[in-house]
């Protein structure tokens, strides 16, 4: 590991983990912690916290305050938990406007509702000018368990691997929005509160397996931990996976890989065979997940690992991302 | 008539059925060799492809691969990328280069390192971005760390027109420019090199045309196929390497005909040739090829930035470690897997030698992929 940290130790992927295990994990060991889970369950509760901080902050699809909320309600609802109580905690730079608060906390409320959740707790900080980026957000959540046992410890090969929409929408919209690159007007981020998809699928009894948001490190980077968490192998046909034009683009362009891109209303599941056809026709009943599909199985052909297999007939790995997002020289 | 859209580029180009009926040709043509033929790919951007696609899993067990040295950020020494740490820690400093550079390790550390140290550090997509930088720092230097082959070549000497034409005070060049037909030479002149034909980079030729390769049929008799970067691009001149041999040819051939023309773009040549010329250059992996870079002509010393802070650059060559191969790996001796350091002490996150330090170099290739055959 380095001796200072760099940008790459926050990218999701491999050098985050290696982060996160050699320094949070050592001091933290416990139990629940190591199990790696989108939000900590503890009794019939799930608990989980996130800090946001994106540039810009008003993007194509959604802003900060929209993202905290979908992202930490997300955590939650993909341990089959209801969101049900927030805490706020703001961090703003001298000479933010009040005006863009107001639109941020706006947003926030917008998708509290939606998720039923409301905020109970909260702080505010208020630091010199360059000691931030205009705001930082965390949100901590607190849910009720609906449906218990859901785990990324658990795929099996029984399950089969699917994916609520298409990838790496938000990702692509960030770097576009950042980098000044006008690629497309229909490009938007894919922002967006996920507790009702999963209560559908529970409603219809659906058996999951197991969620998980594709944020940070993109789809590749779940698929990759549960490979390692539940020792299977993952094998997925690369023309299924659900991507858009726009995004195809983008990732031609700059030399990157669709599966690696953030994403914020994107969702894996593992999900028991019988149960994918009922779980795909419930999905699609959604607007935003028109290109929901089921990717791949589960097998054993190489454990902990995660194949993608191209519609011409070879394979290949496909690894959890690592370094920072960076465009292809030529 | 519907626009055209950057998906109608590439979505032809990875058509499955075309694909397996490519493997099909060379298959049948592959039986009629007398011999293994191994082809060289000159451009990293052709490794990434053959890797990522899985090529090597549709050809016959006697074509084989030569990963080619021909990556811009694989074939930098430690000492200048020692150069541009170095400079990024300057007073009022603006080091600026392209995506993957960052990323790649000097004695001291990466770009990436020096930004977490302080260092104003930037990436742009287009050398032309420096012109932005520069206008809105007036009290700061901006240098280009200018790397590349003879693709990105003639975007730099475009920004150093620019800044001439406009007098910008406030960029300098750091020019770290090589190219293609050098290495290839060099390669070739190796009494133990066993490449047989090559796999030319379209990418240069758009610029550069196809004459440049005219050398190596016509004096080494080695067959050159200049290639896109698509699965089909490059399945299709796979194809037409093996139907040379086994039809005795020994040819120049041009696969990517939708852009490349014998003379290339001239208008870019011209610009280089103003600004630029010929200068010796020491490759990481490779060691020394004379004329194998381009430097600044003497006239534009005051934009060249190794001349301007010269007495704080290190001077010292630094040898990759001594457990790398990649210099037998670019050769064609040995491949990634070989290696004994290959993803143990050696990784894309902490990378040792050459082939490993960007994505399109072969070890992180076979790293990143994987070869499941």
């Amino acid at each position: 590991m380095t001796k200072t940290i760099t940008l790459a130790q926050g990218n999701g992927g491999e050098e985050n983990n290696d982060l996160i295990k050699k320094v949070f994990y050592k001091a933290f060991k416990n139990e629940i912690l190591e199990r790696s889970e989108d939000a900590a369950v503890i009794g019939n509760l799930a608990m989980t916290t996130d800090s946001f901080t994106v540039s810009p902050l008003f993007f194509a699809g959604a802003d900060i305050g929209k993202l905290a909320v979908c992202g930490t309600c997300n955590d939650l609802a993909m341990m089959g938990a209801k969101p049900k109580y927030l805490t706020c905690s703001v961090i703003i730079e001298e000479g933010f406007e009040v005006e863009s608060l107001e639109r941020i906390v706006e947003s926030m409320r917008a998708e509290l509702a939606i998720n039923g959740a409301v905020v109970v707790s909260g702080d505010t900080k208020v630091v010199p000018k360059g000691s931030v980026d205009k705001i930082f957000i965390n949100t901590t959540g607190l849910g009720e368990i609906v449906q218990a046992g859901i785990s990324s410890n658990n795929v099996s090969e029984e399950d089969v691997i699917l994916i609520n929409r298409d990838i790496g929408c938000h990702g692509a919209t960030i770097f576009a929005a950042r980098e000044g690159i006008e690629m497309s007007s229909t490009l938007r981020s894919d922002c967006n509160s996920l507790y009702p998809q999963v209560k559908a699928l529970l409603d219809a009894g659906v058996e999951i397996t197991a969620m998980r948001d594709a944020t940070r490190g993109g789809v590749a980077a779940v698929l990759n931990e549960w490979a390692r968490q539940s020792d299977v192998c993952i094998e997925v046909d690369e023309e299924k996976l659900p991507i858009s034009d726009e995004v195809k683009g983008i990732c031609e362009m700059l030399g990157f890989e669709a599966t690696a891109l953030a994403n914020e209303g994107t969702f894996v599941l593992a999900i028991k065979k019988g149960s994918a056809a009922k779980a795909l026709e419930i999905l699609k009943s959604f607007e935003v997940c028109a290109m929901a599909s089921v990717v791949g199985e589960v097998t054993q052909k190489y454990p902990k690992k995660v194949i993608l297999k191209s519609p011409w007939g070879t394979s290949r790995f496909l690894e959890t991302p690592n370094g920072e997002l960076l465009p292809r020289i030529c | 008539m519907s626009s055209l859209q950057l998906k109608d580029l590439y979505d032809g180009f990875r058509d499955p059925d075309v694909i397996k009926g490519y493997q099909k040709v060379i298959a049948t043509d592959a039986q009629k060799l007398s011999r293994t033929i191994n082809i060289m790919e000159v451009c990293g951007g052709h490794t990434h492809t053959i890797m990522k696609y899985g090529i090597l899993q549709l050809l016959p067990e006697n074509i084989k691969f030569v990963h080619g040295p021909g990556c811009p950020v694989c074939i930098m020494p430690k000492e200048r990328i020692d150069h541009a740490y170095v400079l990024s820690q300057q007073p009022n400093v603006i080091l600026v280069t392209l995506g993957d550079m960052i990323k790649v390790p000097g004695s001291n550390g990466s770009l990436q390192d020096a930004r977490s140290k302080g260092s104003d550090v930037r990436f742009v997509y287009s050398p032309l971005d420096c012109l932005k930088i520069a206008k809105e720092n007036p009290d700061k230097t901006v240098i280009f760390f200018a790397i590349g082959f003879e693709t990105t070549t003639p975007m730099t000497a475009a920004l150093l027109d620019t800044v001439i034409k406009e007098d910008i005070p406030n960029i300098l060049l750091h020019l770290n420019h090589v190219t293609v037909p050098e290495p290839m030479r060099a390669l070739i002149s190796d009494e133990a090199c066993i490449i047989d034909a090559f796999l030319g980079p379209s990418h240069v030729s758009v610029i550069s045309g196809s004459k440049i390769y005219e050398e190596f049929p016509r004096d080494w008799g080695k067959p050159v196929v200049v290639s896109g970067f698509e699965p089909v691009d490059v399945m299709q001149s796979i194809s037409m390497i093996v139907k040379q041999f086994i039809e005795n040819r020994c040819e120049l051939e041009v696969e990517y005909h939708r852009a490349v023309s014998r003379e290339g773009n001239l208008k870019a040549q011209a610009m280089v040739d103003k600004y630029f010329q010929k200068v010796d250059f020491r490759w990481r992996g490779l060691g020394d090829i004379p004329q194998s870079g381009l430097g600044l002509r003497a006239e534009y010393d005051k934009y060249n930035a190794e001349k301007i802070y010269d007495a704080v650059l290190p001077k010292e060559e630094i040898d990759d470690h001594k457990l790398c191969i990649c210099g037998d790996i670019l050769k064609g001796k040995a491949s990634p897997p070989q290696c004994s350091i290959f993803g143990t002490a050696c990784k894309p996150t902490s990378p040792v030698g050459s082939c490993m330090v960007s994505s399109e170099g072969a070890c992180s290739a076979y790293y990143k992929y994987g070869n499941l055959i």
